[in-house]
């Protein structure tokens, strides 16, 4: 085995990974690691497979071949379900909130505890969770809307409950589909600043387009092209590689 | 804050308005014919309740819930029928002893089957297992390969379509087309006089209103807010960490059992059980009743399957060809004007000027309609 050989253990190791959709390889022997603590961003134009190696992380979508080691658990055998309890957590890239729910029950359903059928029959909203759910929702701008109905929020607010929904499970792998897409400018800077302070003590995973965003936060970036790692490494190396330059950056 | 608890004071209101009506209002004002086809249509709001659970909240249409009526129904009547089926009361049979439709069909000793139902424990146990564990079994193979929407409308169509035929062919052990009929005791106490209707009415009420403080439980839980999570975005609830098909199993589950209370309490209030009740058309009726009186609303759904077997009652004795036209014109009015059935109307428009009426501080509308925020999606 090669564990020997590798001088530490990555929270995530994505090995060989490939989809196919009837014939069409999405995710083509994709191979990254990311460690503990590292923020990574994926980058890459339109098409490139992006959404779809979240997809493939979080269960949404089966890998053809290929695997995906998170702390050492083999994840393309799990369901979305037992992935989520591993402590991986997605948020999708338009806001994916219960509407009909009011702020506190949709951060309520996402607080991990009660999840079985009769986990949930018997599940009390104690002092615990009331406090869990009025911090996350202090931290996500929203605390004075928590008797709001979902479907009553502006679009960035609605990405920030999503945010918030993922903050209350606590993942170790937080991952990101565009978080600040279709934002203002001030949502947007709100929004950088949550995740600063969200993205400490987890690994996240982002997908992002906004380069000055991506800028601020990147510890490594990976750029994607037709399924297939293009380049790799710190935003300044990526930036200067005359093949993402061709591809990505330069038009 | 949101309110957690399992019945909220507006809530509690309409449970006790109901109750008022059910318990006081019709047995002293109805004649005990009348009184006795009230115990009828209650036992489709048993169904109606199941629904509200499974297709309100949870989105799970179901257009099979006839199977467990009948079932429930089955059950409760093969216990009814060997009790009538005495030795002493067939010896004029080939084979005295066994229900009188066996021994027309030259059947010559009770199946096997047959025989813990002369155990009203088993009975009783039965009414709820034997529907419970058959949703089970429909749910757990549907739902975990994530057969939902029209296509599991279609399935259990299908379901209680077979289910049909299957009692009417077998008719040596079901009774065929005519069911079980010439119900008599329950425990050697006679089920057919006045009295006794009186007796298992308010029986059957009693059991209604458990189950409407089981589907209050249900829907005041964390477990009726996944419901409607679910219903709403499925795949974020299962990326909550959620098993969404095992969520969806508990309440076609539920739904199924207190469709099978219903169903045996329609054999003892009615005094026969048949195929007719088991079908595509009855189970398509349930379905309309819990539409009408507003799927969202515990409460509701019973006023509405009420309310829709009064007026088929009366119309179908004066316009007998007219009233299925009438019915599909109901639902269809319904579903494209108030999605939400009466109790939307009531919640909307009714309640409001109730509280502007009363204008005295407390003027919060709801009674016993859904919150409205949980009014806006439409029918699958």
């Amino acid at each position: 085995m090669l564990i020997g050989h590798q001088p530490k253990e990555f929270l995530l190791a994505v090995e060989a990974l490939t989809v196919s959709f009837d014939g069409f390889k999405a995710v083509n022997d994709l191979s990254f690691y990311v460690e503990e603590n590292e923020i990574r961003v994926i980058i890459g134009p339109n098409g490139a497979g992006k959404t779809t190696v979240l997809d493939l992380i979080c269960g949404k979508t089966k890998a053809t071949s290929g695997s995906i080691q998170f702390r050492g658990k083999e994840l393309t055998k799990l369901k979305e379900n037992e992935i989520v309890q591993a402590g991986v957590g997605r948020k999708f890239q338009t806001p994916s909130i219960y509407d009909d729910l009011t702020v506190f029950e949709n951060l309520e359903i996402s607080y991990p505890k009660g999840r079985s059928v009769y986990g949930a029959l018997t599940f009390k909203r104690d002092a615990a969770v009331r406090a869990r759910v009025e911090e996350v929702a202090e931290m996500i701008f929203l605390k004075d809307r928590l008797d709001t109905g979902a479907d009553l929020l502006s679009h960035g607010q609605k990405q920030w409950l999503e945010i918030g929904m993922l903050l209350i499970q606590d993942p170790e792998l937080l991952m990101l589909d565009e978080p600040v897409a279709g934002m203002s400018v001030s949502e947007r800077v709100k929004t950088a600043e949550l995740l600063n302070r969200i993205i400490k003590d987890r690994s996240v995973l982002v997908i992002e387009h906004d380069m000055k965003f991506v800028e601020d936060i990147a510890h490594k970036v990976t750029v994607l092209n037709q399924g297939q790692i293009l380049s790799e490494g710190t935003m300044d190396k990526v930036k200067n590689d005359p093949k993402v330059i061709e591809v990505y950056l330069g038009h | 804050m949101t309110d957690n608890r399992f019945v909220n004071k507006s809530e509690l209101i309409g449970i006790l308005l109901l109750a008022a009506l059910l318990v006081v209002i019709l047995p002293l004002f109805l004649d005990v014919f009348r009184l006795n086809l009230v115990a009828k249509y209650l036992t489709y709001a048993f169904v109606a309740l199941g629904l509200v659970i499974c297709w309100g909240y949870g989105g799970i249409l179901s257009l099979g819930q006839g199977v467990f009526f009948g079932l429930g129904g089955y059950c409760m009547a093969m216990f009814l029928k060997l009790e009538a089926s005495s030795v002493e009361n067939t010896k004029i049979q080939s084979t005295p002893g066994i229900p009188d439709f066996m021994d027309w069909n030259q059947i010559t000793a009770l199946p096997m089957f047959w025989k813990p139902f002369h155990s009203l424990t088993f009975t009783v146990i039965a009414i709820v297992l034997v529907p419970g564990l058959f949703a089970l079994i429909i749910g757990a193979a549907m739902f975990k390969r994530r057969v939902g929407g029209t296509y599991f409308a279609i399935i259990t169509q299908a379901v209680a379509a077979i289910l049909t035929i299957l009692i009417v062919g077998q008719q040596g052990y079901t009774g065929g087309i005519n069911g079980m009929t010439d119900l008599r005791t329950l425990k050697g106490w006679d089920i057919r006089p006045d009295h006794a209707k009186i007796v298992l009415y308010f029986f059957e009420v009693g059991c209604l209103f458990v189950c409407i403080f089981i589907a209050q439980f249900i829907r005041h839980s964390k477990l009726g807010r996944i419901l409607v999570a679910m219903r709403d975005k499925e795949d974020r609830v299962r990326f909550s960490g959620y098993s969404v098909a095992n969520f969806k199993i508990f309440a076609f589950c539920v739904s199924a059992v207190f469709a099978a209370i219903g169903g045996a309490m329609f054999a003892l209030n009615v005094g026969f059980m048949s195929p007719s009740f088991v079908g595509i058309v009855p189970s398509i009726e349930m379905v309309i009743y819990t539409a009408v009186g507003g799927r969202l609303s515990i409460l509701g759904a019973i006023y509405g399957t009420l309310l829709v077997n009064f007026a088929k009652t009366s119309l179908s004795e004066s316009f007998p060809e007219l009233w299925l036209f009438g019915l599909g014109g109901l639902f269809i009015a319904v579903v494209l004007a108030f999605p939400n059935g009466l109790a939307g109307i009531w919640g909307d428009y009714i309640a409001p000027q109730i509280a502007r009426l009363f204008n005295s501080g407390n003027s919060k509308p709801g009674g016993w309609a859904g919150k409205p925020v949980a009014d806006s999606t439409p029918a699958e």
